[in-house]
């Protein structure tokens, strides 16, 4: 720790702390651009400089300046920084003039006005008029892509964009070419940027040079309603702001939050937000003579009473979506139990995942901020930059910091960083378990990381799979006291959720394979499951939001809330539980999923005994204590991992498989978006061509 | 004036065989391994005794510079790397030495290298010295094959130098610029803290030195600090080299003594200003970057770091530009500015948009075409870049412009008024702009 003083407050800090860190400990504000916390150290806006006293008679940079670096007085005494000298007011300013004579100072045609590092900082440092007389400096417009807009006019050469791209997202595909006022950001060869986090570029910039293209001239921030609420396109559960403008979302913006996504999401969770109006469904339909027919409430759930009556209960079932909230998924097992059936089943790609075997086996343990700690990393089965890009920045930023193994059992990709491959399929994993070179990596680090995705357990021998990493776990040592580096690594929002409600199988019910199979239910449940095919025969029920694969092949439709229209509770694949607020309304005579279960089984006489979702979330809570601790994730019980690893089963030789094909299509909502689809079309076309 | 047997560069005119047998002839590699006996402390303080400031013009103590490398490595190489990255206008005594006496570098990068426990030395030549690489690469060879360097050469200190080409940039002349152009990237000046001695080429300790200051270390390590350092004045001590360009009657490059007037450079070397002393309109006395000094203090000017500070500029690389009356002096600034905005890498924004606007102003100042409080708008532009960048080019750039607007305002003045009286049609407007 040293002593600093600023602006007449003496700190305390770190000695590492930068000269803008210590003033912030002391409560003064610095103004900068370039600067970010989660970015390496440019220096170049010259925003932030301060006076040093007893230092060289100029302005000093404390983004760049080190409270070590500092000498103390010739008494010994401590530093003295001031923030609000004349000095630094004539800098600033002079800073801002320079800034600002070739900004295009085009605000009210700009995105980011209302919402501007620039123009809130030329409140405070800007001269009311400019003394430039001369032309202001032209820049084409860059294409970067569908996702970001540029507007390189009003760039100021932070280069947050750069070293975003370079160091967070580890696809280099921006940089800065030209120099001096010529400088330029561009992709050089004026392609789409190859990131599946690209939006944060448009977060990241100071200015309105880059910008949210499907956002662009749709909304202003100060019309806005902001809504805090989590994400659901992948297992994360990245912490969101839903902006919406009456019934409308507009845009969607990460939240910062260190121990989940730090303050990046994926361009899936950003631009998604087009799929929410289109394809939705907004009324209740019935099949009639072999068409969906436009129905009410009522008919609907007539027609299901019908038909659940004529079945026998054991011919009752139910398949849990990806993208439901625990409360739904809650009130459907509720419901399917009354209804005498133990059909129930949340694991739409079969993978074999039981809470019966406690829930440190289906859970990432090690939580996503222990990343950061672990020293070696097994990847089985899985492609985290597409199944979780967030967690892949997270592995990555691990990996800049230097002194980390990594190895990967499965599909070949790139994963922005280098690893060792050490094999295809479930021999290799035995192998490390035995004499393989990377078990002895594993068994020799001090917090090992074994990373099971849903590619190693979506398969018929999963089981033994899921036991054979957790022998591997055991063994090398991963799981200990202080520790437990065995993490599953899930795709799907609502999987841990419904899990850790028991939504599987009970004795004697089917699991999904059993369901969908020819002559395996009568009457089928879905709750916004559109990645499975029931079979023909079956008499199924859909409950969603669009008119996906599910919808299609449904009896009677009952029009859901996507996840920003409802309240809920998310656990995210470390078993972190946390709420997502309601920001809009779904369309048309679409319902809250709880509600529509709640109506419909009065319908069916087995009413459910709650009547607000207030209710049934205290019977949840009531009947699963771990999900009252919202924004937690309840440590697992390591035993579990010990009894799993005992487990036998034999494996076969099949080499794991990639559980997401395209990561822009994984959902009803992003499939139903226009963006995506354009995405999914570049990323194709730029493989087609790869391959020519 | 510098007696002969004081000169260091004995062959700064290529009269003679630049090459190995004519660098021994002259004295080079004579006693080398007697100076490396002695040790890197010896070494150091002997360099430290001899009072030479850094000849890139900073004027930084060399002696004290190459103490600041770590005494014991921490497992890291150490590097030293010669900036001959010589691109400022007005500058070129390195490229002399280069060509034609390459042999007194080669040996100061050997012995500055042991002072430092550096084993491998990196010399980064302008992009634009083509000849000069091809003379000192030359050079580089055969003293790798008479084993003066090399692995295994006749000193037992293990040592490799290498020969680098820059691609033209003027900013790679600034010492971390051309680390990181060194290294491969972008020439882009790093932030400081910390400073190359700790983290230099690759995060390795670095020193990064003049051609000049290196070549004339073996000569005083061999004849001693005290005669060195008795050349000149105190504190302004030891010979240099001079680079005479513009109106003079022969422009040259000429090893002199420290602290010698310029009057007497100018007619001795120079063979007087064009058209006589009292055509003399100003002087640039260190390269492009240091303040106009006009003839009314040129005549007393002694030139050396102390003599240009006290008429407030800078003695710099001691590349003299001479301008007599004939010379356009708002024009003359102008051509400078273009220059320095052409050179800006861009990194921070003082510099990157500072320097095209005091251009443009400049510009247009020449013609006549501006306002009188513009000159003192455009004072203030100069100071709003000078010592808010993260290098000294912004400085750079603002000190030539600071110095015409100190010493010829009168000029500026009457330009424009000269302008306003002519009656000009007013430009066409053009829409676009």
């Amino acid at each position: 720790m040293a002593k600093i003083v600023v602006d007449g407050t003496e700190v305390d800090v770190p000695a590492e702390y930068t000269l803008l860190q210590a003033c912030e400990a002391a409560g003064v504000e610095i103004p900068r651009f370039c600067f970010h916390e989660r970015l390496s150290i440019a220096g170049n806006c010259r925003m932030c400089l301060v006076e040093v006293k007893g230092g060289p008679p100029k302005p000093t940079a404390s983004c760049a300046m080190a409270v070590k670096d500092l000498r103390p007085g010739p008494n010994g005494e401590p530093p003295v920084v001031l923030t609000k000298s004349p000095m630094v007011k004539k800098a600033r300013e002079g800073v801002m003039e320079f800034l600002l004579i070739n900004h295009p100072l085009d605000c009210p045609i700009c995105d980011q006005g209302g919402e501007c590092d620039l123009q809130d900082q030329a409140m405070a440092y800007g001269a009311d008029t400019s003394r430039f007389a001369e032309n202001k400096r032209a820049v084409e417009d860059k294409y970067i892509g569908p996702l970001v807009r540029t507007s390189m006019n009003r760039c100021i050469q932070c280069t947050r964009c750069v070293r975003f791209s370079t160091e967070v997202a580890g696809v280099p595909d921006l940089g800065a070419i030209g120099r001096g006022e010529d400088m330029e950001i561009t992709t050089y060869l004026e392609h789409a940027m190859r990131s599946e986090m690209q939006g944060n570029v448009a977060d990241l910039c100071p200015v309105g040079a880059l910008t949210h293209k499907p956002y662009q001239f749709h909304a202003r921030p100060w019309e806005l309603i902001k809504t805090e609420s989590v994400d659901v396109m992948d297992a994360v559960g990245s912490n969101i702001r839903i902006d919406t403008r009456g019934r409308e979302v507009m845009r969607i913006l990460p939240r910062n939050n260190d121990v989940v996504n730090e303050e990046w999401i994926s361009d899936k969770s950003r631009y998604v937000w087009d799929g929410l109006k289109v394809q939705r469904l907004d009324r209740p339909y019935v099949r009639k003579d072999g068409r969906l027919v436009a129905a009410s409430w009522s008919e609907a759930f007539a027609a299901i009473a019908a038909k659940v009556k004529a079945a026998p209960a054991t011919k009752l079932g139910a398949i849990v979506g990806d993208l439901a909230s625990v409360e739904e998924v809650f009130a459907l097992k509720t419901l399917i139990g009354k209804l005498g059936s133990a059909n129930i089943d949340c694991r739409q790609d079969g993978a074999a995942l039981d809470p019966a075997l406690g829930r440190a086996t289906y859970v990432f343990n090690p939580t996503i901020a222990g990343i950061d700690e672990a020293d070696a990393i097994l990847l089985v089965g899985t492609d985290p930059r597409h199944e979780a890009s967030v967690l892949n920045a997270r592995i990555r930023k691990r990996w800049r910091q230097g002194g980390l193994k990594l190895g990967l059992i499965g599909t070949k990709v790139d994963l922005t960083y280098p690893y060792e491959y050490l094999g295809a399929g479930p021999d290799s994993l035995s192998d490390l378990a035995g004499t393989g070179a990377f078990g002895e990596v594993l068994r020799k680090a001090q917090r090992p990381l074994i990373i099971v995705g849903q590619g190693a357990l979506a398969r018929p021998d999963g089981a033994a799979v899921l036991a054979l990493a957790a022998r591997v776990a055991v063994a090398c040592g991963a799981v200990k006291d202080g520790w437990n580096g065995f993490a599953v690594l899930h795709t799907a929002a609502a999987r841990v959720g419904a899990l850790d409600v028991g939504a599987v199988p009970g004795v004697g019910g089917l699991d999904v394979a059993a369901m969908t199979a020819p002559g395996g239910l009568d009457v089928a449940f879905l709750l916004g499951a559109d990645e499975v095919e029931i079979a023909p025969g079956a008499f199924v029920v859909y409950l969603g939001t669009h008119g996906d694969a599910g919808a299609h092949r449904a009896d009677v439709i009952l029009p859901g809330a996507a996840y920003p229209e409802k309240s809920g509770l998310y656990v995210n694949t470390e078993g972190r539980v946390q709420f997502a607020n309601r920001a809009a309304f779904p369309p048309g005579e679409a319902r809250e999923d709880w509600a529509i279960l709640r109506a419909l089984s009065d319908v069916l006489g087995q009413t459910l005994p709650f009547d607000n979702v207030l209710a049934l979330r205290a019977q949840l809570v009531a009947a699963y204590p771990h999900l009252g601790h919202i924004d937690e994730a309840v440590a697992a019980d390591p035993a579990a991992l010990a009894t799993l690893a005992q487990a036998g089963g034999t494996v076969d030789k099949a080499a794991f498989a990639l559980p997401i094909d395209d990561f822009f299509l994984t959902n009803p909502i992003a499939r139903a978006s226009a963006v995506m689809a354009e995405c999914s079309a570049l990323r194709l076309a730029a493989t087609a061509q790869a391959a020519e | 004036m510098l007696a002969d047997k004081d000169r260091i560069f004995t062959n700064l005119y290529g009269l003679h065989d630049f090459g190995l047998k004519g660098a021994l002839a002259r004295g080079n590699w004579d006693g080398t391994k007697a100076i490396l006996e002695k040790g890197r402390d010896w070494i150091i303080n002997e360099m430290k005794a001899s009072g030479l400031r850094g000849r890139g013009g900073a004027g930084f103590s060399t002696g004290m510079k190459w103490s600041f490398m770590p005494k014991q490595s921490d497992g890291r190489p150490h590097y030293l790397v010669v900036n001959a990255d010589e691109s400022e206008p007005g500058t070129c005594k390195d490229r002399e030495i280069m060509r034609n006496d390459p042999h007194t570098l080669i040996e100061g990068c050997l012995i500055a290298s042991f002072a430092m426990g550096a084993h491998a030395a990196y010399i980064y030549v302008r992009g634009e010295y083509i000849y000069e690489r091809n003379r000192l690469q030359a050079a580089v060879d055969e003293a790798y094959e008479a084993r003066l360097i090399g692995k295994d050469n006749i000193y037992g200190y293990p040592f490799d130098l290498y020969v680098h080409h820059g691609a033209g940039a003027y900013i790679c002349g600034e010492e971390t610029a051309l680390l990181e152009s060194l290294e491969g990237k972008k020439g882009m000046p790093r932030l400081k803290p910390p400073f190359p001695a700790n983290m230099g080429l690759y995060g390795c300790p670095t020193t990064v030195n003049n051609v000049e200051s290196i070549a004339v270390a073996p000569t005083i390590l061999r004849r001693g600090a005290a005669w060195f350092s008795s050349i000149g004045r105190p504190n302004n001590v030891g010979t240099k080299l001079f680079s005479l360009a513009g109106h003079v009657n022969t422009p040259c490059v000429v090893e002199e003594a420290m602290s010698i007037p310029f009057r007497e450079l100018v007619d001795k070397h120079g063979g007087g200003v064009r058209g006589g002393w009292d055509n003399l309109l100003g002087i640039i006395p260190g390269g492009a970057s240091c303040p106009v000094i006009p003839a009314e203090q040129c005549a007393d000017l002694i030139m050396d770091f102390d003599g240009t500070r006290a008429v407030k500029s800078s003695f710099g690389t001691a590349g003299v530009l001479v301008m007599d009356k004939s010379t356009d002096i708002i024009k003359a600034i102008a051509r400078i500015s273009a220059f320095f905005k052409h050179e800006s890498c861009g990194q921070c924004t003082p510099c990157r948009e500072g320097t095209g606007w005091m251009w443009r102003v400049v510009n247009r100042m020449a013609e006549g075409r501006a306002q009188k409080r513009e000159i003192d708008m455009l004072l203030e532009v100069t100071t709003q870049i000078e010592g808010h960048t993260i290098c000294a080019l912004g400085d750079a750039a603002a000190w030539p412009v600071q110095g015409l607007i100190r010493h010829y305002r009168h000029v500026i003045e009457e330009r424009i008024d000269q302008y306003a009286a002519n009656p000009h049609p007013d430009p066409v407007a053009v829409a676009a702009e």
